[in-house]
């Protein structure tokens, strides 16, 4: 927001381009959940580009994205988060976002800051990522380009570079002043993470599914599920994912012809899906596990319905597992 | 609202959540002219504001939208 005002303050048209890579926290997630608690929905992206009055371009790249997470080239961050290769594809995107729809742009800016993250915003990473998207030295910092040198729009004079800035490190007290400067009193969390790759335990949950399977892929469907509800792997070969709350349990309801899925008959409870083929006894000790988080959890024996992908039902009656039945290391994730 | 003379095209997208619903839009509005009505469904309540932040921001004029339920209907001229 701020790299974007600072380049149009010198009278540059600039738009603006998002990426859904699958893995964003916001958007999807505020969709999902119970919608009483949640703060007014919007997409950030949107806001901002509202609130700087330039275009937004929001492109799907969640397919070629798959690239990118299964076989990150420079590796992973703290937890499954290839960072420093998703900036370069995504700056990369932009470029071919230009040649294909014919968008007619001299350079393409970001909001990077030298030392701001870890892994991706480091010195020794700002090059890189210019060389390896194809943008070289298109490639302008505003934020911080008084720490490296001039790009091709400042030598040409598009880009008065004295009217950059040399903003480094995790302080972001600068950035806030300059904000305060422009009047902008609301903008997107500072260090927010906006991407489930960088959250420890949707990592956890991803590695899992990987073992599970016992390949490292996955489909949208696969990313959106690990984003909901309680994920239980009570044994190797099924898990059961179980809606925490009204918002997600209608979620889980659009997999209902994907997944068998569980829910108790007699007592408020959640929905439930089974990832994973299961068998008899399998079937009862998820129905117990579901009617655990049930209202009917202390009562000797309630009814679950176990649906199949077919819509073929099943009634059976179980006793709810008591607190000390659930294995802290069946819940995925943690 | 709309006039029933002009082409009007529809965008379904009931079950996706955001921000795939503007996404649809925005990939079919590339290909309509000018004056084009486009009907757009969803069900993700995240639509009502973010369809028509983006048809702001690209000069694109809602001319209506309704919520039944989970049923949201836009209604935008290109």
């Amino acid at each position: 927001m701020l790299a974007a005002r600072v380049v149009q303050d010198q009278g540059i048209h600039v738009e603006g381009v998002n990426f859904f890579t699958g893995f964003c926290v916001e958007g999807h997630t505020h969709a999902i959940r119970d919608r009483k608690h949640e703060k007014p929905k919007r997409n950030n992206a949107l806001w901002v580009a509202e609130q700087l009055g330039i275009k937004l371009h929001i492109i799907d790249i969640s397919e070629d994205y798959k690239d990118i997470v299964l076989h990150p080239r420079h590796g992973y961050g703290q937890n499954l988060n290839p960072c420093l290769d998703c900036k370069i594809f995504m700056v990369g995107q932009t470029l071919k976002l230009g040649l294909m729809d014919d968008l007619d742009f001299d350079f393409v800016l970001t909001g990077e800051v030298i030392g701001q993250r870890p892994k991706s915003q480091r010195r020794e990473t700002m090059p890189i990522i210019a060389k390896e998207s194809g943008a070289n030295d298109r490639l302008l910092r505003p934020l911080c380009a008084l720490n490296l040198p001039p790009t091709l729009p400042e030598r040409e004079g598009w880009v008065d570079r004295e009217q950059l800035f040399g903003f480094h490190g995790r302080n972001r007290k600068p950035q806030m002043e300059l904000a305060k400067k422009f009047g902008f009193r609301d903008y997107a969390q500072p260090a927010g993470g906006c991407c489930f790759l960088t959250d420890e335990t949707y990592s956890n949950k991803l590695r899992d599914l990987w073992g599970a399977r016992g390949s490292r892929d996955y489909q949208l469907d696969d990313i959106m599920l690990l984003k909901i509800g309680r994920h239980i792997r009570p044994r190797p070969h099924f898990k059961l994912i179980i809606g925490r709350e009204e918002g997600e349990n209608r979620f889980l309801e659009g997999y209902r012809n994907q997944f068998t899925h569980l829910a108790v008959t007699n007592y408020p409870g959640p929905l439930a899906l089974i990832d994973g083929n299961v068998t008899g006894t399998d079937t009862e000790l998820a129905a117990r596990i579901v009617a655990r988080y049930s209202q009917g959890r202390s009562v000797d024996k309630l009814w679950v319905t176990v649906t199949s992908v077919t819509g073929v039902s099943q009634d059976i009656e179980v006793t709810p597992f008591a607190p000390y039945e659930l294995e802290p290391s069946w819940h995925v994730g943690s | 609202m709309s006039d029933p003379s002009q082409e009007v095209m529809t965008v379904d997208a009931r079950g996706l959540l955001c921000p795939l619903p503007v996404i649809r839009t925005q990939e079919t509005i590339k290909q309509l002219s000018p004056g084009t009505i486009l009907k757009v469904l969803a069900t993700d309540p995240g639509s009502l504001e973010d369809i028509p932040a983006w048809c702001r921001v690209h000069g694109h004029t809602v001319l209506e939208t309704r919520r039944e339920r989970d049923n949201i209907l836009l209604v935008l001229r290109v």
